[in-house]
This record gives structure tokens, sequence and C-alpha cells, in this order.
């Protein structure tokens, strides 16, 4: 199978997440919690060359329909991301992510001091503010580099 | 007030603080009043970290209520040492009070534990962040002078770590007030407060030098300038001296200026400022008591005891 061919495979169920900035497809699947481990089907071309973008990644998670509660959390660090729900090879539905007013669990605090680093049995929280995002508990402000901040 | 938790004062209206300050006006006007009026109440204090001054307060308001106050103990004798979560420590202390007192060394911890307990958590100062019933005295000390609209403040020293100043500017955006902040540049408001600042469009601007703004004030709020918050010794020397304040200094203050501090202070106002008719911050502390039975007295509600909005 040539590299070409691998990169445009086409999947038979799942979820194809296009135009994701170039570079940021591994913090695309951190943000998701996919790791592996689930036995998913996962692809990733990195730096594709793209009209819109200039550089651009791919993201194809096999055998799983992202809702999009789940993908909104992606317009952090891929705000011109669009979502592909695919069912037999067929895209069904398109859509583009839009800024959730919250986010759980995907980043944590970089206030060292925030209880939310106190090993308290607790998910971070963050509300998302006109540009960045802010911690719930501590009140501290994350403006740049977001993706930085994933993983709790 | 119409919540169940006082964990910011970025959560308190115009009305909340009105409310609690009124109700701190009668007390104080007639504390006998309001001697057995939660009788049988049980207020839990919860300190994390040394402050005898905010707990005897809280504990002597309580006292002053009816009600009786169990404590923690040092952390060092607690289970706290031995690694139990705050979320694990307020649940079992929920089971004994009717509410409970807050201060912790994290920012964030009050507004944790209000998710895991249903009494009342009242936030006496978490880390950095804030500390919402000092404002809430400071609001009423402020009143008493000057009232709270058409002012203008000073509020000068430590900005950055000072919960005191973080709770005290969110509440002063409710009011018609001028606010003017003092600090080091390495001291300066944090990025959260000026974002909830600007946010309310509240009047504000920062400055390095107190005579500046000093002829304008009718009030001058002082905070303690920390040693641990420089790297080095002299560094800290130089700084701090800028920040201090003597007789001398509030000459060229309006007659009538008010100085407050939450105390306790060190050097950053001098003892001659003490006999001045300036110096407010005894008063300021001993107005902890009427506003904190204020407080208690909302949050405990009004089951037991006399109706009060008849
Ligand atoms: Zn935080």
């Amino acid at each position: 199978m040539s590299e070409h061919e691998l990169r445009v495979s086409k999947i038979r169920n799942g979820t194809v997440i296009d135009h994701v900035e170039g570079g940021q497809a591994l913090n695309v699947l951190a943000i998701l919690g996919i790791d592996g481990s689930e036995g998913l089907g996962v692809s990733i071309g990195m730096n594709v060359p793209s009209d819109r973008l200039g550089r651009k990644d791919v993201v194809k998670v096999e055998g799983r329909e992202l809702s999009q509660s789940e993908v909104d959390v992606l317009s952090l660090i891929a705000p011109e991301a669009t979502i592909n729900i695919i069912r037999d090879f067929e895209v069904v539905e398109k859509n583009r992510v839009t800024r959730p007013n919250r986010v759980t669990g995907v980043l944590s605090c970089p206030n060292r001091n925030c209880i939310t680093n106190a090993d308290e049995p607790v998910e971070t929280s963050f509300e998302v503010v006109a540009d960045g995002v802010r911690c719930d508990y501590c009140s501290t402000i994350i403006r740049d580099h977001l993706a930085d901040h994933i993983g709790v | 007030m119409r919540q169940d938790h006082l964990i910011t004062a970025t959560q308190l209206s115009r009305d909340d603080i009105e409310a609690v300050l009124d109700r701190a006006r009668e007390v104080a006007a007639d504390p006998a009043a309001y001697m057995d009026r939660h009788a049988g109440a049980v207020l839990a204090l919860c300190f994390f970290e040394p402050s005898t001054r905010t707990k005897m307060s809280f504990d002597t308001a309580a006292k002053r209520i009816g009600a009786d106050t169990i404590d923690m103990g040092g952390v060092e004798s607690s289970s706290v040492k031995k690694g139990e979560s705050l979320a694990d420590t307020v649940r079992v202390i929920e089971g004994y009070a009717d509410a409970i007192v807050l201060r912790h060394p994290s920012e964030g911890a009050a507004t944790l534990a209000a998710e895991f307990v249903d009494v009342p958590v009242v936030n006496a100062g978490d880390g950095a962040g804030q500390h919402p019933s000092q404002t809430l005295l400071d609001l009423h000390t402020i009143r008493e002078d000057h009232g709270l609209d058409d002012l203008t403040i000073g509020i000068m020293g430590d900005l950055k770590y000072g919960r005191t100043v973080h709770s005290l500017a969110a509440a002063l955006t409710n009011f018609d007030v001028r606010q003017h902040f003092i600090s080091p540049e390495s001291l300066r408001l944090p990025r959260s407060v000026r974002f909830d600042l600007h946010e309310t469009g509240a009047q504000v601007r920062e400055h390095t030098d107190l005579e500046e703004v000093l002829p304008e004030l009718d009030v001058l709020y002082v905070t303690r300038i920390q040693k641990e918050r420089f790297p080095d010794e002299n560094e800290y020397h130089r700084v701090a001296g800028e920040y201090r304040i003597d007789a001398d200094t509030l000459e060229d203050g309006k007659e009538d200026l008010t100085v407050m501090h939450p105390l306790p202070r060190v050097d950053e106002i001098a003892a001659d400022v003490d006999a001045t008719d300036h110096a407010r911050y005894f008063e300021q502390a001993h107005n902890g008591v009427p506003v904190r039975m204020a407080l208690l007295d909302t949050l405990l509600g009004d089951d037991e005891g006399t109706e009060v909005d008849r």
C-alpha cells in the first residue's frame, strides 16, 4: 500500500476530523481521550497540503461516532475543524465545531496551588471566556497554548 | 442573600451586600436581640492553615447568636495529615454541623467543598483566592464612614496574592466607586481579577505611586507586602519601603480620609498613624463580629428564633 493510499484510505464507519491545524492531530486525540487502548482503529494524517489551511492534519477514528459535545471541545485547539460522520463509507453528517460554554475533565489547571491539582475527587472544569478558558475553581485564565494543558 | 454558600465576592449582588450590612447595623445597635437566636446550632470552623484572628472572629460571632462552634484542632493533629481529601473531610463534618467555615491554603478549596455538602459553606480564605466575609466587614466599615456610592478608593500593597483585595475589588463593582490600585509592577492584580473588573465596566486605574492619587482618595486600603514574594531580601526591603505610610504621608490626603488594613500589619502603616483621625483598622477588625453575626444569621436561616421580615 503506498503512502498516498494510506493517507486517504476511507473508513467504513466512524468519524473523520478534518481541517485540523497542522501539528495538532495528537492533541486532538488527547483531548478526545483516545490513546489506542480502546481498540479503535485510528489513523492520522499530518501536514497534509490544504487549500484552506496551508497544511492540515486529519484524524480518522474507525468504529466510533463522536457526538457534537465531545468534539466541540476541539474548537479550542482546532477552530476550523470539520467533523464527518461516516456510515458504510458515506459521509452522513458534516459539522463544524462550535465553542462550548464549559470544558470538563480535559485540561489541567496551570495554577499549581489550585485545589484541582491536590488529589481531590473532582474533574477540572473551565468556563470558555472571550479569548481563553477560566478555571471554575481558582479563576486562573489560560489564554495561549491550550494544548499544553491537556491531560489531567 | 438567596444563596446557600458564601464562596466569592463575585457572587454577591448589591442587594445581597446591602441586606447583610443592614442586618449588621441592626446587630451592632442591639446585639442582645440576637443572643439566643440560633441556640442549638453548631458551626464548624475548619481552618487548614493558621489564622487566629479570622477564626476567633467567627467563633465570637457564632457564640453571640447563640450557636456553638467546633473545630478540627491544628492541621498537624488532624486526619488531613493522614492524607484525607478535603472532599472527604467536609462530608464527614457536614454530619456534625449546620454550617462550615473554611480556611484553606489552596485556591478553589471552598468552591470544591460546597460541591460536596448541603450545609452552607463560608469561604474564610482560599490561598490567594478570595476572602468574602472580610469584604463584608470592609464594606461595612466604609459604609459607616462614607456610604458606598460616589466614592474613590485606593487599594495598595500586595494586590497579586492579596485575597482580601480580590474580594473587595469584585464587591465594589456593585457600587459607584472609582478604584485605584497601587502596587509594585510585580504585585499587580492578577489577570483573572482584572478580567472581572473589566467585564463589569468598573472604573479602575493602576498606579505604582501612591502620591499620584492620594489627594483624591476617600479610603486608602493598605495590605501587607510579604517577604516571601521576593526572591531576594534586599529587593523586598527596597520595594516594600515604597508602600509604607506614616502620619506625614497622610498630610496630602483628604481630611476625612479613612485608612484601613485587614491586619495583621507589620510596618506598612507606621504606629504614628494610629493616633490620627484617619485610622480605622481596629474598628474594622471589631466590625468582623457584627458583620459575621449578620452573615451567619442569614445563612443559618430564620427557622428558629423570631421572624425578621415581618
Ligand atoms: Zn484552577
